[in-house]
């Protein structure tokens, strides 16, 4: 079966079949995904909110901050305010699909960041192993010690209310979680042949981490921090309902169900919509995030 | 460089000459430490001794056997020469030049020595094409992506797998004797002289293992390359090998040519392995277990002679004193009290089954 | 095994300090001078100076730490700047008032979570598993604060059944346990529970679903054991990790009671917490948020525990 080769001349293979090329291990998990049809419903949902939040301001019919007195809490159906209006007389809608854009944004934004951090933190400290490990994740164990919601409010008590304040407080809650799995993916890649393979072909641990490491690390660590996302969202609104987080007159969701609190007896239904967006787009992360897993446990 | 001036490549790179070793292994020692037990006073530091000072030379150009049972230390001896675990004490001696030396880095150690390990799947990538596999150790050590691509196909041609079918592949995509062949193929990208075979055929079919055994004979010839050949299938290091080393409880108790060793063991460990051997000759049957029982514990090994507990001809003398290795017959070389003589293993009368030892 | 218990406790002191550190690091962090939640801002220089040395602020950092640290173990956690009551007292008054709601919040989540989860478990795949599974995902995926809101809404300001806010007719003074103080329990502890119910659901609907599907339960049957032991027996495998979540739903609950009862107005360690943020009291703050923290560091550790003596499969390096 060993066929000879002979040097070319020319120094071009003009004799070389073309190399068949397999689908790789993304391409796989996105034919999966894009087969389920409840992730693909959810995928949907949130594409339209983010649709929303992004063009919210060339879609919204009123403007979100002009109060008026005599227009206060206006039912659903009213002219010119379909979703009715908050106790200062706003548009309804108007605010919600502006309270979109924070609402979002502070729920994936800690999120992406812990993800950057404490995977860093977790392949690092997974890779390195030894006394380093148990120091980094010593550390990092006593923050994950709090409960997630007393480390958010804890931080952002002592931080002071703001925008600001509460992605970081948010973020450093998230870190710990994200490091976590990320050491843990990490040691067991680490002990594997294929990285003991590179180890004796030279390379040095920075190359092997890049190429090797990496690559089997980032998923596992992705879906989890995906699963985190709905979570996310539900404790920056819940900052934003206990006034820790965005400051009025800004719109987003939890803020706009603490102060329509008070028109639960008047207008119910009104009082409850922000918190039906909350909900919706929470689950509808969670399926996402479900159908993700399913896709990358798939047994190859 | 075309894979046929691999063997000119190797000669123009042999720095000792003929006669020296391609490698020497002196005083390798490694212990695992285990969680101590107990408190204060009671606080004991345990460790699983898994090399324990063992001292043998790789020849150029042979292909040499290592057996023994699981737990004797073939696998940590195997990691300890590729550097993968630190050894606690003892040198490696890689063509007359010590490693860790100015004349050798371990870096240049690394490109010498390659290693196939025993699980073909795990030890690939399974986010790396085959083909991105195979040519990542040549660009660690400066060669162009292109010419390490190109270089990866020539030799999944040489290892037998068309490069147009399997380049691109991914590992769950082949099979285990497939798989195989590119591990072979990885180790050779880095135009080793040396390669380790750690049970690199245990996991085959006996099909593919035959297969894959004609292979690296091959590739030995083409390549002129030297093998540490770990296995626990006698016959297999028996048709492979030119000579065999013997492993017990983490030290090396016989050494010797492959044919004169199977013919005529000469340590009562190797004697008693060569006959659990099954063999379908009526002639040789026999009814009693060759070795008996498991092997003792790493941990805390046996006094005197590791293998006096299992030993048919162990006397008292061989709980107390520890047998030299040594050359008894000339080239062949052998640790028991045996063949050592001002041992006090002659004068021994009583045998030990009836002394207690500790 | 007691030298897992050492171990364990060996692992949970360290950790115990770091958390009192970080609620000690709480006002550190704090924008502005930690004097200023004590004094009037119009305060002279002099008095400042005296109240510096007296709490200890001109100090370097870890030897008030320690201090802080040595006054609390002796139960002294600094006095509240808004009531000028000792932290201590009422942080344990507020702990017992929000034990009542998560006790009895775990107890429902546990109850119809396990009964939804053995469903689903046994009649896996059928239209019952779906809709459990999906009534678990919703279960997590709902934030609690907009479910209170929405279950005043129904049942205190349609129906009028149960009252919206409060913890009794008196306040929470006095406690009495029949209905007139009883019903203002139901709605937080009903919300509270959705929570724990859904994990629950999904963990033993995973532990059921696993069990029947070993081989084991096969041979079980073949040899004749009733459906009724079968059941026993996969209750008895199920129990132990059933019951550690329970127990650290508990803590969860505990740590994170603030939402809720801040829509309730429920005067519990979360009331207290909102408070204290507010109000900008700082040794309240930190007080409770060093109690909660702990204790829910030392029922992690019971669970563990608990969950190595009663479960002998589970193997403890």
């Amino acid at each position: 079966m060993t066929a000879a080769i002979l040097p070319d001349p020319t120094g071009e293979r003009l004799d070389r079949p073309a190399v068949v090329r397999s689908r790789g291990h993304g391409a796989n998990v996105l034919r999966r995904l894009l087969r389920n049809p409840v992730a693909m419903i959810a995928a949907t949902i949130l594409l339209l909110l983010i649709l929303v939040a992004i063009f919210a301001p060339w879609l919204m019919p009123a403007d979100p901050y002009a109060t008026s007195m005599l227009k206060r809490l206006k039912p659903i159906g009213t002219e010119g305010m379909p979703l009715g209006s908050d106790e200062l007389g706003r548009d309804l809608l108007s605010r919600l699909m502006l309270g979109a854009r924070l609402s979002l944004f502070m729920g994936i934004a800690p999120v992406v960041m812990a993800f950057v951090i404490g995977g860093s933190i977790g392949i690092l400290a997974g890779y390195a192993g030894g006394w380093l490990n148990t120091v980094v994740m010593r550390c990092v164990d006593v923050l994950y010690a709090f409960p997630s919601v007393l480390l958010a409010i804890a931080l952002s008590g002592a931080l002071g209310a703001g925008i600001t304040n509460s992605l970081v407080s948010l973020t450093v809650v998230f870190v710990p979680q994200i490091a976590r799995i990320a050491e843990s993916v990490t040691t067991g890649v680490r002990r594997s042949d294929y990285v003991d393979a590179a180890r004796a072909s030279g390379a040095s641990s920075l190359l092997i981490i890049r190429k090797h490491v990496l690559g089997n690390v980032i998923g596992p660590v992705f879906v989890y921090a995906t699963s985190l996302i709905s979570v996310s969202m539900i404790l920056a609104s819940g900052l934003s309902f206990l006034g820790l987080g965005v400051k009025p007159p800004q719109p987003e969701w939890g803020l706009m169900l603490n102060t329509l609190r008070t028109a639960i007896y008047t207008q119910p239904w009104i009082a409850a919509l922000p918190g039906l967006l909350i909900f919706i787009t929470s689950v509808s992360f969670n399926m996402l995030a479900d159908g993700l897993r399913s896709a990358m446990e798939v047994k190859q | 460089m075309s894979l046929s001036q691999q063997q000119l490549v190797n000669e123009f790179r042999d720095v000792g000459g003929a006669r020296q070793p391609l490698l020497i292994v002196r005083g390798l020692k490694k212990y695992f430490p285990l969680k101590s037990t107990g408190f204060g006073l009671r606080r004991e530091r345990l460790a699983v001794r898994a090399v324990d000072g063992i001292n043998f030379e790789i020849l150029k150009g042979e292909t040499l056997g290592v057996v023994g049972e699981s737990g004797c230390g073939k696998s940590t001896t195997a990691r300890l020469l590729m550097q993968l675990t630190e050894q606690d004490s003892g040198e490696l001696i890689f063509d007359g030049q010590a490693l860790g030396s100015r004349g050798l880095p371990l870096r240049e150690y690394r490109r010498q020595t390659q290693m196939v390990f025993q699980d073909s799947y795990s030890s690939l990538n399974p986010r790396m094409t085959i083909e991105d596999s195979i040519a990542f150790g040549p660009t660690v050590h400066g060669v162009s992506k292109r010419e390490a691509l190109e270089r990866a196909h020539d030799l999944l041609l040489r290892v037998g797998l068309e490069p147009a079918r399997f380049a691109g592949r991914y590992p769950h995509e082949l099979s285990g004797g497939q798989r195989q062949r590119v591990n072979i193929a990885r180790a050779l990208a880095l135009e080793p002289r040396l390669i380790i075979l750690d049970e690199s055929v245990s996991a085959l079919d006996k099909s593919v293992e035959a297969q894959v055994l004609n292979l690296l004979q091959d590739l030995k010839q083409a390549f002129g390359l030297t093998y540490l050949f770990i296995s626990h299938d006698l016959n297999v290091v028996h048709y492979l090998c030119d000579r065999v080393l013997v492993m017990y409880l983490g030290e090396v108790v016989e050494v010797g040519p492959a044919d004169a060793l199977f013919e005529a063991p000469l340590h009562p460990y190797t004697q008693a392995l060569l006959r659990s051997m099954p063999t379908t000759d009526p002639l040789q049957r026999t009814e009693e277990a060759p070795l008996a029982g498991d092997p003792p514990n790493p941990i805390n090994p046996p006094s005197g002679c590791r293998f006096h507990t299992r030993c048919q001809d162990a006397r008292a003398v061989c709980a107390s004193v520890a047998p030299i290795f040594h050359e008894a017959v000339p080239g062949r070389r052998v640790a028991c009290l045996k063949y050592q003589p001002d041992s006090g293993y002659e004068t021994a009368q009583i045998p030990l089954r009836e002394v207690t030892h500790g | 095994m007691l030298g897992y218990l050492f171990r364990r406790l060996g692992y949970a002191l360290p950790i115990m300090l770091g958390v009192s550190f970080l609620c000690f690091m709480l006002v550190h962090i704090a924008p502005g001078d930690p004097l200023v939640s004590i004094l009037p801002a119009d305060a002279s220089a002099e008095l400042q100076q005296q109240m510096m040395r007296l709490y200890g602020f001109d100090r370097p950092l870890l030897e008030q730490f320690v201090h802080w640290l040595w006054r609390a173990l002796h139960g002294d956690l600094g006095s509240s700047i808004a009531t000028s009551r000792p932290v201590v007292d009422e942080v344990f008054k507020a702990v017992g008032n929000t034990l009542m709601i998560a006790l009895l919040a775990t107890l429902i989540g546990f109850t119809f979570g396990s009964l939804f989860g053995f469903v689903a478990g046994y009649l896996r795949n059928s239209w019952a598993d779906r809709l459990a599974s999906f009534v678990s995902v919703v279960g997590v995926s709902l934030p609690n604060y907009w479910l209170g809101m929405v279950l005043v809404i129904v049942f205190s300001a349609q129906l009028m059944w149960l009252p919206a806010t409060g913890a009794g007719p008196g306040g929470s003074g006095d406690w009495n346990w029949n209905w007139a103080h009883v019903q203002y329990l139901i709605l937080p502890a009903l919300t509270m529970s959705f929570i724990p119910m859904g994990i629950i659901a999904r963990t033993v609907r995973a532990l059921v679903a696993d069990i029947l599907s070993q081989e084991f339960v096969v041979g079980l049957r073949a040899r004749g054991l009733s459906e009724w032991g079968v059941f026993k027996h996969v209750l008895k495998n199920c129990a132990p990790t059933a019951l550690a979540v329970m127990g650290l739903q508990l803590g969860y609950l505990l740590g994170g009671s603030i939402l809720i009862e801040t829509v309730f107005s429920w005067p519990g360690t979360g009331f207290l917490l909102n408070q204290a943020i507010f109000q900008r009291d700082l040794p309240l703050l930190q007080g409770t948020i060093l109690v909660l923290a702990l204790f829910f560091v030392a029922l992690n550790l019971l669970v563990d525990v608990l969950q190595t003596v009663f479960d002998p499969r589970i193997e403890r390096g």
